[in-house]
């Protein structure tokens, strides 16, 4: 997160992307130069059915100010089922953070195949405005962690 | 009942259907009242109880228990039941080495909101209907039974055994209650105030465990906080997102295998009102996934191990939600 | 100690011309554990690579970062440099500075701060990386073909061509399946037993192949190159060793009231039966519901055994028990094929009350030279020609109720053709009607098929749906009918109605899966491991799918089909053994609590468990029911890792404390 007076707010985005389809998908923005704001950092992961929520609340935790996961479309996963998983999982995740008063614009999950680069970059775009709206995460960061 | 209960131990301990009896037995006082193990008819007349303050599942103490050397028998309430059948489907517990007898709950009390009557001294209590005497070393008291009814038997959401080898009375049946209407209230609040009611309950955790100890679904060998390899190691609560970290993870981790059985909050020295998370988790899965009851039988899959294609999509949570 | 190196991509002008590479090594360089941090222009390129291998040497590097292109692109290259260098290639990370940073990002400053913070996202991760060895598994050199119909026959065939053994298992006395009962094929009308037998012949001449009939398979243990199964040969009465097929018994059988089953119940056989004259293996079978003696119960009673006295070679066994085998195979090839929906639940067409409304399978047979008419087209009711046929498409199949199946089942449009098409060229004098919704005709020859039909055989085809069958009192059958072209009602007085009936995967089919661990659709159709790039393997490693079990299929589909999976079933057994991917899950016991929730998630089956026991700090020991994965099972998706409560599960590569620690660096 950087806060700087002659700036505006730049958001800390992290991306979980499964390396089948949504990292294939962000190669391809890559590949066709669509741009997506630098905010936005990416973390391969075999399958969306590998993120654990604690890396979710571990992002936030330490300043993250937007989280997203992308997977292969429902009945496209590489893995068959994976996805299924994921999508159960993140609705109940997002809708305790929710619950717990944690805005829920911060938090999506996005289906994201190999082929749709600019699917990927417009998300990510329409995602970090979204969150630079809400400004920073201040109610789920570590204080601790805050940058000095 | 405690005199049924009695005879019914002291009959299958002596003829050797079980060797142990899990139970609750006295304290100091007479409402300090703890699980025990008993052994012998001798330990059974000595300190054997069942009243209105044996509130405690047992059921999580089977998972050791039934792995030991012969069959122990237990008094199972309804709502431990759905706990043991918990336990039962996810192998955590020996099922065929547990011999459970039924027993009825028409509700226990809680002697906080005694206490926070004003009245000391307690030496017993009576129910007679809704009426509850308390014979105190000043005198008698009498009160409404509801007023200190424990939170948790308020919510009941089953008077029916879902697993026994033997009844003691009749069994009941599944109500329903109104133990979403606080889940409901607070969805209806704004984020913002949501926020401020989460951030005042949590911040009084003292991380103590209490609730994951007492947890019949917290049964892990090592649990995940223990874990050198889980990157979320024994973190104290130090400040103001830890605590927030560890119940949300543990409702998670309980999300779909948690049976409403109340204890977390019932334990929390804090009074934090823990059994709301499993309940939202509980009433979303419902809606979302179609009604389901943890331990209601021992075959179902979790609603988190299991989906179908036609699943609702994570948007949901931004698509129902009131800013 | 760790000693990392880093090495920072050009990319010729790709990279470095958004982002400051020297900055990038620069930052890294003071990152804790790294002892080298260099830029170079073509990471990939041979002296790039040499760059690697040198540093590895001369550091004595315990773990790589790459600063480059997607790891999708160049970081096997990497891996194998490393290898080459002494260093395990899993102890390689890249940092994907090119596509997901450099390509999308104008601006130089910020996209260089962003390459750092990936490049320590990735360093922090190699800190955690383990050296990973890929397991080896032992393939076993034999084939298991479940179902003996086509499809089941092209793949056993072609397996044995490449020179594996093979054994075809098949429910019924005979393979053959449904081809079996098919009278002509499309689009060339050339009959299905000319084409057919001869390769249920050379099955069962090929030494390669043993034919289990009358056979099922009763449980399936193992894994991709080393599967158990378990057949349960069907007691049949006859010793098939013994039998010649010479059909003694089945003249003397005097309970020749059995409905024949090959001929779909349209006429009878005896209780010992040889399925059809080319059934192979030719051997008889005692159907034991109906045999006199055998359904006594007590076999020893001296009742009719007029069957045991006809035979010359003494084959006939009374007593005969069910046989168990069991077989270990590499390979496991899905044959299980389709069936005719049952049609109880239309009242409508009349099927349960009037003998003249059949289904297409039915017509086959009444059209078939060695059906129960001798191949003249006969009203089953009076045995009198019929000279109005009505054809109904899509009975159960495209519909939206309960009642029948969502899909189109794909071949009924085309046999259809074929039906009205037999039946004007050999009796001109009947009319033929066809209802349909859509007349689908995809496929080599089979529009011009269709035109035929309408062209040439001026067969009646209406757009419409029929709504009521009714048989008549004078032994007619109205036909109730919308034409939805002329928005007009219909009545048809038919002589025969015939139903094309939807089809559904075999029973047999759903229970299979659960013993594969394989998927099925809500229909019980098979799931290809992918749609479109895997259509004949099942997500389950080493199990094939070949025929209608996948999805609805004409013949033709279903021969290629089974061709391409005995062509991956080859492709598996040629090998002595498998490379397992190393990044799979692995359980630590210590923490496992065995409750099953991983064994639930996993899409594989790849997770068993086992009763262990361990020390307690009491001095005691406990049995504890643990998980464990099979890594050459385990596809490495980490469904298991989440579902894990302890933590318990973890995968190799993309370890919890891994990502945790890229969260980290990141969020720093």
């Amino acid at each position: 997160m950087q806060v700087n007076d002659n700036k505006e707010f730049q958001p800390l985005i992290v991306a979980f992307c499964c390396n089948w389809c949504s990292y294939a998908g962000a190669d391809l923005s890559g590949t066709n130069r669509l741009n997506y704001p630098t905010n936005v950092k990416i973390i391969r992961v075999p399958c969306s059915c590998r993120v654990n929520p604690m890396f979710i609340l571990r992002a936030f935790q330490r300043g993250a100010d937007g989280v997203i996961l992308c997977g292969c479309h429902p009945g496209d996963c590489h893995y068959t089922s994976g996805n299924y998983f994921t999508r159960r999982r993140m609705t109940l995740l997002f809708s305790m953070l929710d619950f717990l008063g944690i805005e829920r614009d911060r938090t999506r999950v996005e289906w994201v195949s190999a082929a749709e680069g600019a699917k990927f970059a417009a998300t990510m775009n329409e995602f970090t405005e979204a969150v630079k709206k809400l400004g920073p995460n201040r109610r789920l960061e570590d204080l601790r962690c805050r940058k000095q | 009942m405690q005199e049924a209960m009695i005879s019914k131990a002291k009959q299958l301990l002596a003829d050797g259907t079980v060797t142990r009896v899990i139970g609750w037995k006295k304290g100091e006082f007479a409402y300090d009242i703890t699980p025990a193990i008993f052994e012998s008819s001798e330990e059974i007349d000595r300190d054997f109880v069942y009243d209105d303050f044996t509130s405690t599942n047992v059921s999580k103490y089977l998972v050791k228990e039934s792995k030991k050397e012969g069959k122990i028998l237990a008094f199972l309430k309804p709502c431990d039941t759905y706990s043991l059948n918990q336990l039962t489907k996810e192998h955590r517990v020996d099922r065929d080495n547990i011999y459970v007898v039924g027993i009825p709950s028409d509700g226990k009390l809680d002697i906080e909101k005694i206490k926070a009557k004003g009245i000391t001294g307690i030496t017993g209590v009576e129910r007679d209907g809704e009426t509850l005497k308390i014979s105190t070393v000043y005198g008698d008291e009498t009160m409404s039974v509801a007023d200190v009814m424990s939170n948790k038997c308020i919510s009941c959401k089953s008077k029916k055994h879902v697993t026994y080898d033997e009844l003691i009375g009749e069994d009941g049946e599944v109500i329903t209650s109104d133990r979403f209407d606080m889940v409901e209230k607070l969805e209806n609040m704004t984020s913002e105030e949501r926020y401020n009611f989460w951030r005042g309950e949590l911040s009084k955790c003292i991380r103590c465990n209490a609730c994951r100890n007492v947890c019949p679904a917290c049964t892990c060998e090592n649990c995940v906080f223990n874990n050198p390899d889980s990157g979320v190691e024994n973190k104290a609560a130090a400040d103001s997102f830890e605590e927030n970290m560890f119940h949300i993870i543990r409702a998670f981790h309980v999300a779909g295998r948690c049976t409403d059985c109340g204890e977390c909050s019932r334990v929390c020295p804090q009074n934090i009102p823990l059994h709301l998370l499993n309940r939202k988790f509980i009433k979303d899965i419902n809606s979302l996934y179609g009604e389901y009851q943890a331990g209601a039988d021992t075959t179902t899959k979790a609603p988190l191990n299991d989906y179908t294609t036609e699943d609702c999509e994570a948007s949901i949570v931004h698509e129902r939600g009131v800013e | 100690m760790q000693k990392i190196g880093v090495f920072v991509c050009h990319c010729g002008t790709n990279i470095a011309a958004t982002v400051d590479v020297k900055a990038v090594a620069e930052a890294l360089s003071h990152e804790a554990g790294v002892v080298i941090s260099q830029e170079y222009q073509y990471m990939c390129s041979e002296a790039g690579q040499n760059l690697v291998k040198d540093a590895i040497k001369e550091h004595g590097l315990t773990g790589v970062v790459i600063c480059s292109c997607s790891p999708r692109m160049h970081e096997n290259t990497f891996r194998k440099a490393a290898a080459a260098a002494g260093l395990n290639p899993y102890l390689v990370e890249i940092a994907n500075i090119r596509e997901q940073c450099s390509w999308i990002h104008k601006d130089i400053a910020t996209a260089t701060e962003k390459a750092i913070i990936l490049g320590k996202a990735a360093i922090a991760k190699v800190h955690l990386n383990t050296p990973l060895v890929a397991g080896e598994s032992p393939v076993a050199k034999r084939a298991l073909v479940i179902g003996g119909g086509i499809a089941g026959i092209q793949t056993a065939l072609d397996i044995a061509e490449a020179g594996f053994e093979v054994d075809i298992v098949e429910k019924e006395a005979t393979i053959g399946g449904k081809m079996a009962q098919i009278d002509k094929t499309f689009p060339t009308l050339d009959c299905a037993a000319c084409i057919l037998t001869p390769k249920m012949v050379e099955a069962s001449q090929n030494e390669k192949i043993t034919i289990h009939s009358y056979s099922e398979v009763s449980a399936v243990k193992g894994f991709i190159g080393n599967f158990t199964a378990t057949i349960k040969k069907k007691r049949r009465f006859v010793d098939e060793t013994k039998c010649t097929g010479c059909g003694a018994c089945t003249e003397v059988c005097p309970m020749q009231k059995v409905p024949n089953a090959f001929n779909l119940g349209l006429n009878n056989r005896g209780a010992v039966y040889i399925p059809f004259a080319q059934a192979v293996p030719k051997v008889a079978t005692i159907d034991a519901n109906y045999c006199l003696k055998l359904r006594k119960g007590d076999v020893n009673e001296k009742v009719c055994g007029k069957c045991a006295a006809a035979c010359t070679v003494g084959a006939i066994n009374y007593h005969q028990q069910d046989e168990y085998i069991e077989q270990k195979y590499g390979a496991i090839v899905v044959a299980t094929g389709f069936n005719p929906i049952k049609l109880d639940k239309y009242d409508e067409f009349a099927y349960n009350q009037c003998p003249d409304v059949v289904t297409s399978l039915e017509l086959e047979r009444l059209m078939n030279a060695a059906g129960p008419n001798g191949g003249t087209l006969l009203r089953p009711s009076d045995k009198t020609h019929p000279h109005k046929i009505v054809f109904v498409q899509c009975v159960g199949s495209r519909c939206d109720d309960s009642k029948g199946k969502p899909y189109c089942s794909k071949i009924c449009c085309m046999y259809t053709a074929k039906h009205a098409m037999l039946i004007r060229e050999k009796y001109p004098d009947t009319e033929v009607y066809v209802f349909y919704i859509d007349v689908r005709t995809p496929g080599k020859n089979f529009d011009e098929f269709y035109r035929r039909a309408v062209e040439q055989y001026n067969v009646h085809y209406i757009k419409g749906m029929v709504g009521k069958v009714t048989p008549k009192a004078d032994g007619t059958i109205d036909v109730q009918a919308s034409d939805l072209l002329s928005n007009e009602q219909l009545h048809i007085d038919a002589d025969m109605v015939v139903l094309a009936t939807a089809i559904e995967p075999d029973k047999t089919a759903r229970p299979l899966a659960t013993m594969l661990t394989t998927q099925m659709d809500t229909n019980d159709f098979f799931t290809e491991a992918h749609a479109k790039l895997r259509p004949v393997e099942s997500a389950t490693a080493g199990i094939f799918l070949s025929g209608a079990c996948q999805g609805p299929k004409d013949i033709p589909e279903t021969v290629a089909q089974a061709s391409a999976a005995a062509s991956k079933a080859i492709g598996l057994l040629v090998k002595d053994s498998i490379t397992c991917n190393p990044c799979v899950a692995h359980s630590n016991e210590l923490m496992c609590n065995g409750c099953s929730a991983c064994e639930k998630v996993c899409p594989y089956g790849a997770i068993t468990y086992q009763d262990k026991e361990f020390r307690t700090p009491y001095r005691t020991t406990v049995m504890r029911r643990v998980a464990s994965v099979n890594p050459a099972v385990c596809q490495g998706c980490g469904a298991c890792t989440v579902a894990c409560p302890s933590g318990a599960m973890d995968l190799n590569g993309f370890s919890n404390s891994q990502i945790m620690a890229e969260v980290d660096a990141i969020c720093k």
